[in-house]
């Protein structure tokens, strides 16, 4: 189907046009330039750039104490900082030898999959956009809306959340947070449920995502696929199964895969994660509610040199004044040693790679970002397929310029 | 079931003492390889039958000023996505000659963090097909991520900040 005819050199017919798509292309979703050769509108071959928003996190990083990285690691996957600002959280806490409560794994693991669903949410819906139907994405948005407020109750702030501490959340979670948790619960299946019966069998978006930018599981794991287009290819690797952190070996919840790893499968798997993180959300509101008694009102890990201690303590504990004066100043000492620790991100296997050689701010971190990796596979998705396609192809890998670029 | 013995058993059956350092921090196998056996050591845990390391999960660089002679590490995180088991590899460079074999020819998604890793360490990969500055502009003639650059110049006389005392 993708088979053309590539004519000699000099030849009469031979006029191919070259088309810059990006940095500032409304359909490339973020600052990213793809230089096609094409002909007609097929296309021959495609060259990507991609570095237009390089902030030089990692060179910043080695200047910060850990506190002052939460609010980079935001701006990495922006469309879900949540799972970044946790998956830093748990890197310094496998550094640091912080263990965390059982409640705080359960809590961190609602606020990490309403961050998915709202990644999800965004990135199916966009899909849709691309392909023709706008209604889908302004319908979920104001449900996005809703995950945000949650966020919201808990932090302060919505999209670049600086969510939860060393050692746990910065306050407990309010009843309003608990009610509109069950709003959202409540709510969202016959949203999801709707979304899906806009897409899924509707014709138009079938024939443009059916056999679109597709890849073999051999191929997308040698290109460094992790994450649903990793699922969509028909490899079962999910890190919250493989590698379990923040109690994730307590839920119960299955890994969709597909089987041709084109742009419908991708929408597909998405689709099922979302259904499956409802039921991990259901399933670890209900642990929290289980919890009685002093034990209810448990929200960080008893780690006095990390977390920052209560505003009214400060005033009136010693130590307390001199860990909080530490910690705001940067000047606790990380003790030494190097450590890989990796979360499932909304797009992938998201690891953080810290070096300390005993000092007050890394020595080096690095972070893998996921879209990073498989965006090299884009050129060879796109060979030989329609300009079109390039387009649906590219929102349906959920390419997020913040992370690429980091 | 694949642990770190057996996989350190068999990489010493193989390559004899020429690994070196060999450590578990959290849990993980780390070791060090010569830098010219670097294809050799991965090209075997990605074909043998029982270690079957596919998977690259991360590569890249640390810049260490005060190893003379081996300033530059390269770090690789594999992935034996069957059994579950990850180990990280490491080998060191010499700055004035940071000459490395590539393994892109092995794992295809080498080549972005190659190219990142030469864009911000000046890693010279030997193999790789496109190795050019990927994330800075074409035209830095510099290696930012290397230890001599610190993030601001604390000379700089235009960033008046008298709030803080900079």
């Amino acid at each position: 189907m993708n088979e053309h005819i590539i004519l000699p050199e000099g030849s009469i017919e031979k006029q191919t046009n070259t088309l810059n798509l990006g940095p500032t292309h409304p359909a490339t979703h973020g600052v990213f330039q793809n230089i096609l050769e094409l002909d007609g509108e097929r296309i021959l071959k495609s060259t990507s750039t991609i570095g237009y928003i390089h902030r030089a996190f990692e060179k910043i990083a080695e200047r910060r104490p850990l506190y002052q990285i939460t609010p980079l690691t935001d701006r990495l996957n922006y469309c879900s900082s949540p799972i970044n600002n946790m998956g830093w959280h748990i890197t310094c806490e496998k550094l640091l030898g912080v263990k965390t409560p059982k409640r705080v794994d359960y809590l961190r693991v609602i606020i990490m999959e309403l961050a998915r669903i709202s990644d999800h949410l965004i990135c199916n819906s966009i899909v849709g956009v691309d392909t023709g139907a706008f209604t889908g994405f302004l319908y979920v948005m104001q449900y996005r809306e809703l995950i945000y407020e949650i966020y919201e109750e808990i932090c302060g702030s919505r999209l670049t959340t600086t969510i939860g501490r060393i050692g746990g959340f910065e306050r407990n979670f309010t009843p309003a947070a608990f009610q509109k948790l069950e709003k959202f619960l409540k709510e969202y299946p016959k949203v999801l449920k709707e979304f899906e019966n806009l897409f899924t069998r509707n014709r138009i978006f079938m024939d443009r995502t059916i056999g679109c930018g597709p890849i073999g599981a051999e191929k997308a794991l040698n290109y460094g696929f992790t994450g649903p287009n990793l699922r969509a290819a028909g490899v079962d690797y999910d890190v919250r199964v493989h590698t379990p952190y923040s109690s994730y070996e307590d839920f119960d919840f299955i890994i969709p895969v597909g089987t041709t790893g084109d742009c419908y499968d991708r929408f597909l798997v998405r689709n099922e994660e979302m259904w499956q993180s409802l039921s991990i959300i259901e399933q670890a509101y209900q642990k929290v509610q289980e919890f009685k008694g002093a034990d209810a009102e448990v929200f960080h890990a008893d780690a006095p040199a990390y977390y920052l201690p209560e505003k009214k303590d400060v005033y009136t504990k010693m130590e307390a004044l001199i860990y909080h004066f530490k910690i705001v100043m940067g000047e606790t000492a990380i003790p030494e040693g190097e450590v890989y620790s990796c979360v499932e991100g909304a797009n992938g296997e998201l690891g953080f790679y810290l070096i300390s050689d005993g000092g007050r701010t890394p020595y080096r971190l690095h972070f893998r970002r996921p879209c990073f990796i498989y965006y090299q596979a884009f050129e060879e998705l796109v060979k030989g397929g329609m300009l079109s396609d390039a387009i649906v192809t590219m929102s349906s890998l959920n390419l997020i310029a913040g992370e690429m670029d980091a | 079931m694949l642990n770190n013995e057996i996989i350190k058993l068999k990489l010493t059956e193989k390559f004899g003492d020429q690994l070196t350092n060999w450590d578990e921090p959290y849990g993980m196998l780390t070791f060090i390889a010569p830098k010219d056996l670097n294809l050799k050591v991965i090209q075997f845990l990605y074909d043998d039958a029982e270690l079957r390391f596919r998977f690259l999960t991360d590569l890249q660089a640390v810049h260490y000023p005060d190893r003379k002679g081996e300033e530059l590490a390269v770090v690789y995180h594999l992935h034996n996505l069957v059994d579950n088991v990850r180990i990280r590899l490491k080998i060191f460079a010499d700055i004035e000659k940071p000459d490395v074999f590539s393994a892109t020819a092995l794992y295809r998604s080498a080549n972005h963090m190659e190219r990142e890793t030469y864009d911000f360490f000046g890693v010279n990969f030997i193999g790789h097909p496109n190795l050019k500055r990927i994330l800075n502009v074409d035209e830095m003639d510099y290696f930012p991520m290397r230890k001599q650059y610190p993030v601001e110049d604390q000379s700089r006389i235009d960033k008046d900040d008298e709030m803080f005392g900079r």
